[in-house]
Order: C-alpha cells, then structure tokens, then sequence
C-alpha cells in the first residue's frame, strides 16, 4: 500500500476540496431540479401536469429547465469537480487560484439560477440545449473564459516531460467550448437566419455533446479507471487513435440533426459519413478501456465506481452504434421527429455522462467531506433503480419511436399515433419515477455521509461494494 | 513542454474551424445569393387571416393592434413569435416538411431553403420532435376561431389533444389578450407564402 500512501499524501495540498464538495453538491442539487422537472413535462402526455393553468410553470418552460439544468448544471458542474481533482493530481500543480476558483463557483450557480426564472419567466432562447436567455449567454461565456484560465494554468505550469491522455482532452475542450457556445447561441440568433441558421443551430447541438461533454467525460475516465484500477491504460496508442480520430471527425457531423430538411444535400451527406466514420473511432476507445479492465473483472462487482464507468461505456457503445444506424436517410425516414429521437439523447446524456458522474461521486463525495460512504447499500441500491429506470425508458422510448413514426409515414390519423402513443408515454414516466426513487436514495445517502460520525483520511477502498 | 500542451488547444480549435467551415459556412455561402426579407418587406401584405382576425375580435384587434396594416401585422408577427419562442412551442411542433413519408400528403408542398430565409426565421424555428403536427403549413387549415378555441382549450376542439392550453393569454371572459391574437396571426401566416392545392 505504499502506493496508496504516495498518491493520498501530496492531494490534501493540491486539491482544493472545499471548492471540489461545493461543485459535487450543486451538480446534485440541479439534477434534483432536473429530474423533477422532467417528470412534470412527462405528465403533461397523460394530461395530468401537476402544474395546469400556471404561466410561470408551462410544460414548455419547464421542458427547457429540465434539459438546460441536466447540461449546465448537473454535469457541468460535476465535471468541473472531477477536473479539479484530476488536474491538479496529473501535474502536481494547484490551480491558478482558489478565489478564482470560489468566483466561478459562485458566478455559475448564478448563471444557472438566472437560466431558470429566465426560461420560466419566457426569455427562453430558440437554440436547441442553449434555450440559456440571450441575456445569459454572454455571462456563460464569460465564466467559461475564466474556468479554461483557472484549469489550463496548471498543465501549461506542469513540468511532467509528456502530457497525459486526459489532459490532451481537457486542453482539446477548452479550446473548444467557447467556440461552440458563441457559434451557436449568436450566429442563429443575429446573423444566420433559416435553413443555413438551421446547419449551425445542428453544429451546436452536436458539438456541444461531443465537444464540451465527451471531450472532458472521456477525459476523466482516462484518470479514474486507471486510479481506480491500480493498472495504466491498455494502450497509448490506441489512446492517440481515439483522440484524434473524436477531434477529427466529431466536429463535422451538425447536419445530422436536420436530414432531409432544406440544407443542402452535400452537407447532409457529409454529416452521415462523418457519423458512420467516427464509430470506428468509437470503438478504439471501447477497446482499450475493456482491455484495460481485462484481469480485473472483479471490480464491476466489487467498486461501485468501475461499474458506474464500464455501464456507461456500454451505454456509450450502444449509443454510438445507434448512431451509425439512425443517421442514414433510410432510418431518419421513420424516426426523426419521434420518441427514439428522445430515448436516443436520454442515453446519452443520462446513461453515460451522468452514470460516469455517479461514479465521479462514489470516489470523490467522501473525499470532500472526509468521510466514507454511511450506507453503502443505498448506494447499490441507487444504482439498480437507476439503471433499470433508464433502461426501461431507453428501449420504451425506441419502440414508441417505431410505432408513431410507421404511423405517421402510412398516414395514420393523427389521434391514432397519439392514442398508440399512450401506452409508452405511461411507462416514460413510470421510467422516470423508478430513476427518482434511486435519486433520492441517493441524495439523502449524500447528506447522511456528510453528517456522518466517522471522519477518515484512508479513501482507497471508497467504491468498494460489500 | 509549453509548446506541446498548446498543441492540443490549437489543435482543438483547427479541428473546430474545420467541421464549423463544412457544416456551417458552406451552407451558409450555398445560400447566400438569396436576399434575406425583412420583417418590414414580409409585412407589407397582410394575410387574409389577419383581416379576418380583425373581424372576428373587433374590440380586442383595435384596443390590441389598431388598424389592420403592414405596422400592426409587423407588431402581430413580431409578438407571436417570440411568444411562440417563450412557451417551447418549437419543441413539440416542427417547421419543415421533408420530402419522404408521405409528410407532402399530410401537411403539404415539401419545404424549400428559400422559405426560411427571412428575419422572422431569426433563429429558425424548424424544431425536432413532433408530439404535435407540423406548422409550417398551417395557414388557412383551421378558422381564427378553432385556433383561438385551441389556445385556450386544446381538447374542446380536438378532444384527443395532449396540448396545454394557454389560459394566461385571455381575460376572465375568455376573450383574447394581445398575447392570444398575436399567436393566431403568426400561427396563420405560417406558410400562408405557399398557393393552397385544392
């Protein structure tokens, strides 16, 4: 364990864990929001909203909260956690600054807070994932500014003679996520109307996954399953495969999103190459992480973090490959403007990134509060719930997809797609209400590690599962 | 060693200006010899809705809007779409009608590139989800009446509507606020660009 010893001693120093917990925290307290938002726009499809009649809380608005709180709230945030631990621990250097630090801190959960009674309020913004108010919008901008200084600081400090993986793709994002945030929440909005608004409103609701979110998400996975694991990566080469090959292809696939729509066609076509090329890249990645795992089996079972990373990753495979089926013309025929479209984004989003945020919680939560777990059955728990849940809403939304896009290409009345849509939105939300109850297992588990008795400085075996 | 971390920032921003110039800019310059309309021009020629929706509401259409002209039809369009915006409407409602599915039989002429290219499509409104129809051919399919009934109360004119019904944009009497009015006129003159086929 001498190990352990070595890379345990120099954190308490490096890290700012204050700042860490407080980050963990708002991530979890916007998914709350999130989810219950959520849950109350599925209602609106019984036409049961909680809400009925009340301006302030319009299925509409709260649709926005719901998918804006899930990205710049509750994984946001939580990715800023993870790279406040990761970077520091990779280039044994602090951050720029720790007030810097406290003011993002503060500065983004006023910008979430804003996002929130500005939707509601009906400011919402017409870009897909960046209904963020116009107002908003230049603020985000600015805290993002300020976070890439305060995070690319440190690695461009580090003395290490060769730049890990996950910084690669830190340093990749940063560069990338402000570009994408102005592309798109500017250029439509003021400049580029239309169908050519349209190209680039798809370029932003792509890049934004896959240049803000998977970006920064596979980073950490590179610093956590190896950590976790006591073993490095499989294969470096396989490692610059996979970078290159996401920072090639990722960025030209937007169109995607609106095919057979009035773009032209060549960017349309380029678009579903682009998507079909980066699978292959895709599974790289896979490849290595499961080779990686290869020997060390056991830890599925036995960490609850390895299992949140590896069910994301299976998530992330499936996903991807479903891409390389659903952006061909002969599938959009049927599915866009469907419910698969729904499942597609509830996978990714939920399914990798936050079951890999989870795992960012089992192993970083009781660092930051200097406890260990206080019921780690709930916490298994949470994770059943949670992976049913989804699983569940996965493959319901997939099959209603089907059923209502067959409907409407042979001319069904339009209450009969409704009507045969009925069945899945009902088992949506029972989905959804199966994912809460995990949630909140799992929130009150937070609470109670925080306020437990045992205090601790030993976090090698945090995820361990008994 | 500086040099080699930047490598990766520039790199990520090469790689960014790339796909921005193959999935954006293209689009854009493949478009660009097609003047974008402003809401002025667009104005200029109320639909026979709006005259209608003058009729309809007298007292409400002049304590709202006036006269029916370019000025308070601009004002109209202008209101109802950002109305239109604040409520998500586009998030359950598409604006394009794709050339495959049978969509041309349900909802009309495909759409083409030059439709959109006007202020009122700052930012545009194609969407990407349909738990509603598409709207972009909307005009002139339902009287004035059937859509102020179907803001107010979805399921009183289509009974197996999962739509909300937006109450806060009536008085007590039910009778249309600014609000209201201003959606049904943009909601009308969606697509009232296109020669209806019989």
């Amino acid at each position: 364990m001498n190990e352990t010893a070595a890379t345990t001693a120099p954190v308490g120093r490096l890290v700012n864990m204050d700042l860490l917990r407080w980050h963990l925290g708002a991530s979890a307290v916007f998914l709350a929001i999130s989810l219950i938002g959520g849950l109350a726009y599925s209602f609106q499809f019984h036409n049961l909203y909680p809400f009925e009649g009340v301006e302030l809380l319009s299925p509409g608005r709260v649709r926005m909260v719901h998918t804006n709180m899930a990205a710049y709230g509750f994984i946001a945030n939580a990715f800023i956690a993870g790279m406040l631990f990761a970077i520091p621990r990779l280039t044994r250097q602090p951050i720029l600054s720790d007030n810097l630090g406290w003011f993002i801190f503060w500065a983004w959960q006023l910008f979430m807070t804003l996002t929130i009674l500005g939707i509601l309020g009906g400011y919402g913004q017409a870009i897909e994932w960046g209904e963020t108010p116009i107002f908003v919008d230049p603020l985000i901008l600015v805290g993002l500014v300020l976070l890439v200084v305060n995070l690319s600081v440190p690695i461009f400090k580090s003395a290490e003679t060769g730049l890990y993986v996950s910084l690669w793709y830190f340093l990749a994002a940063f560069g990338w996520t402000g570009l994408v945030y102005f592309m798109g929440n500017y250029l439509p909005q003021f400049w580029v109307p239309g169908t050519a608004g349209a190209a680039i409103t798809g370029l932003f609701i792509h890049d934004l996954v896959g240049l803000f979110v998977t970006p920064i998400g596979w980073g950490l996975m590179y610093f956590f399953v190896p950590m976790i694991l006591r073993k490095p990566i499989w294969s470096h080469a396989l490692s610059l495969i996979g970078f290159w090959g996401i920072a090639f292809f990722y960025p030209m696939q937007g169109v995607h999103h609106f095919l057979f729509s009035p773009i032209p066609m060549y960017a349309q076509y380029g678009a579903v190459v682009a998507t079909i090329a980066i699978e292959a890249v895709v599974l790289t990645v896979l490849v290595n992480f499961f080779a990686t795992l290869h020997g060390r089996g056991d830890a599925i079972r036995g960490n609850l973090a390895i299992r949140w990373f590896y069910t994301g990753m299976v998530m992330y495979g499936l996903t991807c490959l479903q891409c390389a089926f659903q952006v061909t013309l002969t599938f959009q025929k049927i599915i866009h403007f469907t419910d698969w479209v729904v499942g597609h984004a509830h996978m990714v989003m939920f399914g990798v990134f936050g079951f890999w945020i989870f795992g960012f919680f089992i192993e970083l939560w009781p660092r930051a509060v200097g406890r260990t777990w206080a019921h780690p059955r709930l916490l298994t728990a949470h994770y059943w719930l949670t992976f049913s849940g989804l699983a569940l809403m996965v493959v319901d939304l997939t099959a209603g997809g089907l059923v209502q896009g067959y409907l409407w290409a042979n001319l069904a009345p339009w209450a009969e797609a409704l009507e045969a849509s009925a069945p899945f939105w009902w088992t949506r939300s029972l989905a959804g209400l199966i994912i809460i109850s995990g949630q909140v297992l799992f929130l009150y588990e937070l609470w109670a590690t925080a306020r437990g008795p045992v205090e601790t400085s030993d976090f090698a075996a945090v995820g361990e599962v008994a | 060693m500086e040099r080699f971390g930047a490598s990766f920032l520039i790199a990520g921003v090469l790689t960014f200006l790339l796909g921005f110039f193959l999935q954006g800019i293209m689009p854009v310059m493949t478009l660009s010899d097609v003047p974008i309309e402003t809401l002025e021009s667009i104005a200029q020629n109320p639909t026979p809705d709006f005259h209608q929706l003058a009729a309809d509401y007298p007292v409400e259409f002049e304590r709202d809007f006036g006269q029916v002209g370019p000025e308070s039809f601009a004002a109209a369009l202008d209101l109802g779409r950002d109305l239109y915006i604040a409520e998500a409407c586009w998030h359950c409602h598409s604006q394009f009608v794709r050339p495959v599915s049978n969509e041309d039989v349900r909802f009309g002429p495909v759409s083409t590139a030059e439709e959109y290219q006007n202020e009122m499509n700052l930012p545009h409104l194609f969407g990407t989800r349909r738990v509603g129809p598409d709207l972009i051919r909307e005009a002139g399919k339902h009287s004035n009446d059937w859509q102020m009934a179907h803001l107010y109360d979805p399921r009183s004119v289509a009974p197996y509507s999962i739509m909300p019904g937006y109450v806060w944009y009536f008085d007590d009497d039910k009778r249309p606020l600014r609000e209201a009015l201003a959606l049904v006129a943009y909601v009308q003159w969606l697509g009232s660009w296109e020669t209806k086929s019989e």
